[in-house]
């Protein structure tokens, strides 16, 4: 690594891959050339820009610590692919706190807590966030948080995980998968759109539904436990008539949404797709109304955490990561970067989320130790009843 | 019998060929000569349908631009052979045979007898590649023989070749194609191939046939000075050179050049011309000298090549008497 | 590496320490960034915690492997590569003659843009064949073919994906191929498809077999393709150990899956030895220029234009989606890439994405090359024992095994090994491409290492006996012969790199994404306005990548060997 100090560039455009013509050099130039081309290419690589951000965090330490606020350092936020947040905020973080913020992702939700298990002796990170009430159990059989010192405001207890006796595990925000309806489709179709799982077996809404799948997708997770704990031990029946009914399932998220349904991005043409309570706040038709809704009675809640990792390097930067997520400021990004409702009470929604972003009171629930038990058996099964 | 006429054939824009009439008749043997860029290989490929040309190549007077190379019935043996290396020999000599549903023993028998003519008896198993250049081409004749094309093209078969080997093989090659009768076209840089093995031969120069004819009658009667040298003639004489070599070997010519060949003056005490000796060479069957020809009047007439006998005791700035042997001379017109 | 006299004692040991100096960092590199992290994956499915602390079982890995289950997903991975890459091949061979042999407008932009394909995100290249073969997709509504969901999408997808592969490798060898055995077949009377199967077949098998076997890797180990294409209905090797790992945490099952696909590499490169015959080595001398087509070449013009018809149609289905305005025909969606400032959804723009994604490309392209070009000058060195040649072999298997292997094992491998104390790696930025390098080396050496073996030997000897040292003998000999070869394939180790979407969502920094995980990130969310940006920031990509490779096509040298 000590090459890295040669390798730096003192300004970098963003591509050079060719400036000079090889057509025209000598070959033994031309490697030449082509090894001080590969070194200054280099420079405008990662490697060249690691040490750019170096400086800037020692930057952004040194200015935090000459505001005297607490102690520097780096902590490590791990996280799934889906987390973001604006960076004024990140940066707010870190002048206030003077901790240098490192974000990791590490793959989806499943994937962040498979590997905060795997490591849990040598924590990738200090603080993780994006386990949600379906992997929930797993964190804590595993021990992966550790119990965190820190006041949290109003709302954030009421999500607790049932199970988490020690609350190790902060609830940050979260989201309800629910069933969604092309509203503006049924109006011109002149039919009464469905509200509940039952009605998605009629024969009135043959061939109308997407959904996605259980073993590929968080919501398909989730619609698979909310069938679960409305039809109990018959939820594979269920699962039959909705397929004999014509339901799609599709591997994720954006093949049902964007592809399929037809209020989505693509030319999709099912009205019925498995989705989220706030989806309908981005099909606003720009006259004041919104063309998709939710399906109150199809709802699954989950809910997101965040938590200090067992041996984490710096728990008290951890501890404050805490704090910030369940923050004003955090709480009231979330909608706009998350696409999720935040777990702090008050905090203030976005218009449209305001408006056309409607919570389910009463949403299907499934004990998370149950799932943590059963999620391979049902898993399985529902395989065999999609595949059959 | 192949005709072309009028064939010209441009290579990215660059004329290789102009304008050239040949024919071949059935059963003989044309050889094309000429150095090397000078187009005769993309003639020999053009007639093989490898080249696209405007003009006309037709076979029995029937027009080949339609015909595709596999169609045509003819085959082409490449300067270095070409054989596949992933086929034993047997293979490669039967593949023309295969391509035409032949199969089984009479595949086997032909190959043997092909083989045989090429002196190659008992090679069948063996792969191209632990072969020696003389057994590749013998092989690569082979194949070209075997489903008794019209015509059979070659393209410099013996060039790449050693010497010694090149002169054996030229000879077999000449006895293989009378033996097979096959109508051959032939293209070469080297003059004594050519005359080894064609009945015929046309001279190309920068794209254009120059000189066509019998071997003999283009070896008597070169057209000029260019193809002359060429041929093999050492030298052109020109002005009172010519004219006293024309005299003393009692030629009547029109012209006032004369090419000659090294052998053409013998020492011999004589003969009508005389000449001092510049320099002296011995060779295993004569002595060759370079000679100061003079006039009758002891005036000066040019550098000229002659041969003594062994026997004949000359060194430089002896004066000898030379005799003219009017076999070996080619008086030039014009 | 100087042959100097093999018989001192002492050259010979100076000449085996230059070998294992060469070997030394490509080596180590393999083994820090993919055996350890591979090994400690599959280890922990052995590893069993008990009552009485950690035990090995073997058992429960083998028992994994008995499960019923387990056979259906390995057997529909097997067939669904396999006639994965049979599509691929027979697409792909005429399009690389007509592409590399004929001389037609246009040839060689179509020849950069074929590559296209291959980085794009799966996750657009999904939606994009949804859109094509989904229930109101032109396909049905005009052909009445409902393919969307069945195992014929999936096969046409990764088809889509490794064309590609075929053309470039193929089309390289075809190139250089010496004409003059075809035409000395031709006038010995046999028909071209007689020329093209008793002659040309034969030169061209290795390279075929090379590209088929790189294709197989890449369709043995797809994940998105079989997920988005096929519905839930197909399970392949590589999305069951997805399951198995991330979401089931079965790390028995997992590690029993790894190893098979550890052991099918390994048989497929013993098989691959057979199948490909030490080629003459010779580096071609005659090299046929292209020629305008004629009748005969119409059948494999027709199929190219079935191959470019399976390669265009979803990337015309991209450009076509991405120019929807709210109103109809707009570029609103490109303006969009630009715009997106701090405080928009995605956390970077697409514009600044993309100068992150040309960033880590060019890190995984330097590291590609270099590894790759000390592999390829090892392995092209004579072996003078037989222990020597099969330490050879051994290596270039060694390093093709990163293809066959999946990128949940090597992503999770990577944060559970790569923590020792004294180098924590798992923070380094460096990962992603290093991940990404790795996919790239084996195309890399499969490149170089034919050329390089192509130069004679004698070459570097007479350099040698004038003087010339181990280093000026490679500068000299070496380097002019393989420095364009070396550039070609610096564009498709680039391209590789810019469209990986695998290990970049496991190791990303998310404060600085990549263009790909930018556009996973805007198909995200709901609403028309992010789904057109997400497809205008996907034919960006493209266009970046075609250019890419326009550039490369042009510094290109017609002898580029087969991988």
């Amino acid at each position: 690594m000590s090459l890295r100090a040669r390798l730096r560039p003192s300004t970098c455009p963003s591509t050079r891959p060719s400036r000079t013509s090889p057509r025209r050099v000598r070959p033994a130039r031309g490697l030449a050339a082509a090894a001080t081309l590969a070194l200054l290419a280099s420079g405008c690589s990662l490697v060249g820009s690691e040490s750019d951000e170096a400086t800037d965090a020692s930057g952004a330490s040194a200015t935090a610590d000459s505001s005297g606020s607490a102690a520097g350092g780096t902590v490590t936020l791990v996280t799934h692919d889906s987390f973001y947040l604006p960076k004024k905020l990140i940066k707010q973080f870190e002048s206030e706190t003077g901790y240098t913020l490192e974000l990791r992702s590490v793959g989806d939700a499943g994937s962040l807590t498979s590997q905060l298990v795997l490591t849990q002796d040598d924590p990738i990170g200090d603080v993780a966030f994006g386990v949600d009430n379906t992997f929930g159990s797993r964190a804590l059989d595993n021990d992966v948080f550790a119990p965190a010192d820190v006041d949290l405001p109003d709302g954030v207890a009421e999500h607790a995980l049932p199970g988490d006796d020690d609350g190790t595990m902060v609830a940050v925000d979260d989201a309800s998968v629910c069933v969604n309806v092309d509203t503006a489709w049924f109006d011109e179709q002149g039919i009464e759109p469905p509200t509940t799982l039952d009605d998605l077996t009629d024969p009135t809404y043959e061939d109308l539904f997407v959904t996605s799948g259980a073993t590929t997708s968080s919501p398909g997770f989730a619609f698979l436990l909310t069938t679960i704990a409305a039809y109990g031990d018959d939820w594979q029946s269920y699962w039959s008539d909705l397929l004999d009914n014509g339901a799609k399932v599709d591997r994720g998220w954006e093949d049902a949404y964007q592809v399929d349904f037809t209020a989505g991005g693509g030319n999709g043409d099912r009205p019925i797709v498995l989705s989220y309570d706030s989806s309908p706040a981005f099909t606003t038709d720009g006259e004041g109304g919104t063309t998709t809704a939710a399906l109150l009675d199809t709802c699954f809640q989950q809910t997101e955490y965040a938590g200090v990792l067992t041996n984490a390097e710096n728990p008290e930067g951890a501890q404050a990561v805490l704090t910030w997520l369940t923050s004003d400021a955090v709480q009231a990004a979330l909608p706009e970067s998350m696409y999720v409702f935040p777990v702090v009470e008050g905090t203030a929604l976005p218009s449209d989320w305001a408006q056309f972003a409607v919570q389910p009171d009463d949403p299907w629930t499934v004990d998370p130790a149950d799932v943590a038990e059963n999620r391979d058996t049902w898993l399985a099964d529902w395989q065999d009843v999609v595949s059959r | 019998m192949l005709s072309i006429e009028g064939v010209s054939i441009a290579y990215e824009g660059t004329p290789a060929v102009r304008d050239v009439d040949l024919t071949v008749a059935d059963g003989e043997v044309l050889a094309v000569l000429g150095p090397s860029g000078c187009g005769k290989s993309t003639l020999l490929r053009a007639v093989a349908g490898l080249e696209p040309a405007l003009g006309r190549i037709a076979w029995d007077g029937r027009d080949l631009a339609r015909t595709p190379t596999h169609r045509r019935g003819f085959a082409l043996m490449f300067q270095d052979g070409q054989l596949f290396d992933h086929l034993t020999v047997a293979r490669n000599v039967g593949y023309a045979l295969r391509v035409r549903r032949l199969r089984g023993r009479r595949v086997a028998e032909r190959v043997e007898e092909l083989l045989d003519l090429v002196g190659l008896a008992g090679y069948g198993e063996r792969l191209p590649g632990t072969l020696s250049g003389g057994e590749r081409q013998r092989v690569a004749l082979a194949r070209s023989l075997a489903a008794q094309p019209r015509l059979l093209l070659l393209d410099e078969p013996l060039s790449a070749l050693d010497a010694g080997l090149r002169e054996r093989l030229a000879g077999d090659l000449r006895d293989i194609l009378r033996r097979a009768g096959t109508t051959t076209l032939l293209v070469t840089h080297d003059h004594e191939e050519a005359f080894t093995v064609a009945d015929r031969m046309a001279v190309m120069r920068e794209g254009r046939v120059v000189q066509q004819g019998a071997l003999a009658e283009v070896w008597r009667e070169p057209v000029d000075a260019w193809t002359a040298l060429f041929l093999g003639y050492a030298r052109v004489l020109t002005g009172p050179a010519a004219s006293a070599l024309l005299a003393a070997a009692d030629v009547t010519a029109t012209g006032e050049r004369v090419a000659v060949r090294r052998s053409a003056l013998v020492a011999d005490d004589g003969g009508p011309l005389r000449a001092r000796v510049r320099s002296v060479r011995a060779t295993p069957v004569q002595t060759r000298l370079v000679v100061d020809l003079e006039g009758p009047d002891s005036a000066p007439l040019g550098e000229a090549d002659a041969v003594a006998d062994l026997g004949r005791r000359v060194g430089p700035g002896d004066e000898v008497r030379l005799r003219v042997d009017p076999g070996r001379l080619a008086p030039l017109p014009g | 590496m100087t042959p100097r006299s093999p018989t001192s004692p002492g050259a010979g040991l100076r000449r085996v320490a230059g070998l294992v100096a060469l070997a030394a960092l490509p080596t180590a590199v393999l083994v820090v960034f993919f055996v350890v992290p591979v090994a400690g994956m599959v280890s922990r499915g052995f590893v069993v915690d008990g009552p009485g602390g950690p035990s090995v079982d073997v058992g429960g890995v083998l028992e994994v492997l008995g499960r019923d289950r387990t056979r259906r997903v390995l057997w529909f991975t097997v067939w669904s590569a396999a006639a994965g890459t049979a599509v691929s091949v027979l697409l792909g061979l005429p399009a690389a003659y007509a592409l590399h042999r004929l001389e037609f407008p246009g040839r060689r932009l179509l020849r950069a843009a074929v590559i296209v394909p291959f980085v794009l995100p799966t996750v657009v290249v999904g939606v994009a064949f949804r859109e094509l073969l989904g229930e109101s997709g032109p396909v049905v509504r005009w052909l009445g073919v409902e393919l969307d969901g069945t195992a014929t999408a999936i096969v046409l997808g990764l088809a889509f994906f490794n064309v590609s592969v075929v053309v470039r490798v193929v089309g390289a060898a075809w190139e250089s191929l010496d004409p003059r055995p075809g035409e000395a077949a031709a006038v010995l009377g046999a028909s071209p498809v007689r020329v093209l199967a008793t002659v040309t077949w034969p030169q061209l098998r290795p390279a075929v077999v090379s590209a088929a076997t790189v294709v197989f890797l890449f369709c043995a180990t797809a994940f998105g393709v079989v997920l988005t294409l096929g519905g839930l209905r197909y399970s392949s090797v590589e999305t069951e150990i997805y399951l198995l790992t991330t979401d089931l945490l079965d790390l028995q099952g997992a590690a029993a899956l790894s190893l098979l696909q550890l052991v099918a590499v390994v048989a497929l490169m013993l098989l691959v030895g057979r199948l490909r015959p030490a080629g003459d080595g010779r580096v071609s001398r005659v090299v046929a220029r292209p020629r305008r087509p004629r009748r005969g070449d119409a059948a494999a013009l027709v199929l190219t234009g079935l191959a470019v018809l399976l390669l265009a149609a979803p990337v015309a289905a991209l450009v076509v989606g991405s120019l929807q305005g709210p109103d109809g025909w707009s570029l609103v969606h490109y303006r969009a890439l630009t715009s997106t400032g701090e405080d928009a959804w995605t956390g970077s723009s697409a514009a600044d994405a993309l100068v992150t994604s040309l960033r880590t490309s060019i890190d995984a392209t330097w590291m590609s090359l270099l590894l790759g070009g000390l592999v390829a000058v090892l392995l092209s060195r004579r072996s003078r024992t037989r222990g020597e040649r099969r330490v050879r072999r051994l290596l270039d298997g060694l390093f093709m095994l990163p293809l066959g292997v999946s990128a949940v094992t090597l992503g999770f491998g990577f944060l559970i090994t790569l923590d020792s104390d004294l180098l924590d790696l798992r923070d380094s930025p460096l990962l992603v491409p290093i991940a990404q390098a790795l996919v790239a080396l084996p195309l890399v050496v499969r490149t170089l290492l034919p050329v390089l073996a192509g130069i004679d030997d004698r070459q570097r000897q007479a350099a040698a006996s004038l003087g010339a040292g181990a280093w000026r003998t490679f500068l000299t000999v070496d380097v002019p012969v393989a420095w364009r070869p070396l550039l070609a394939c610096a564009g498709f180790a680039f391209a590789v790199s810019l469209g990986e979407f695998g290990a970049t969502s496991f190791l990303a920094r998310p404060d600085d994404p990549t263009l790909p995980v930018v556009i996973y990130r805007l198909l995200s969310r709901p609403g028309d306005e992010t789904f057109g940006t997400a497809l205008a920031a996907s034919v960006v990509l493209a266009a970046v990548t075609a250019a890419v490779m326009l550039l490369v096509e042009r510094l290109r040298v017609r002898n580029l060997g087969a991988w």
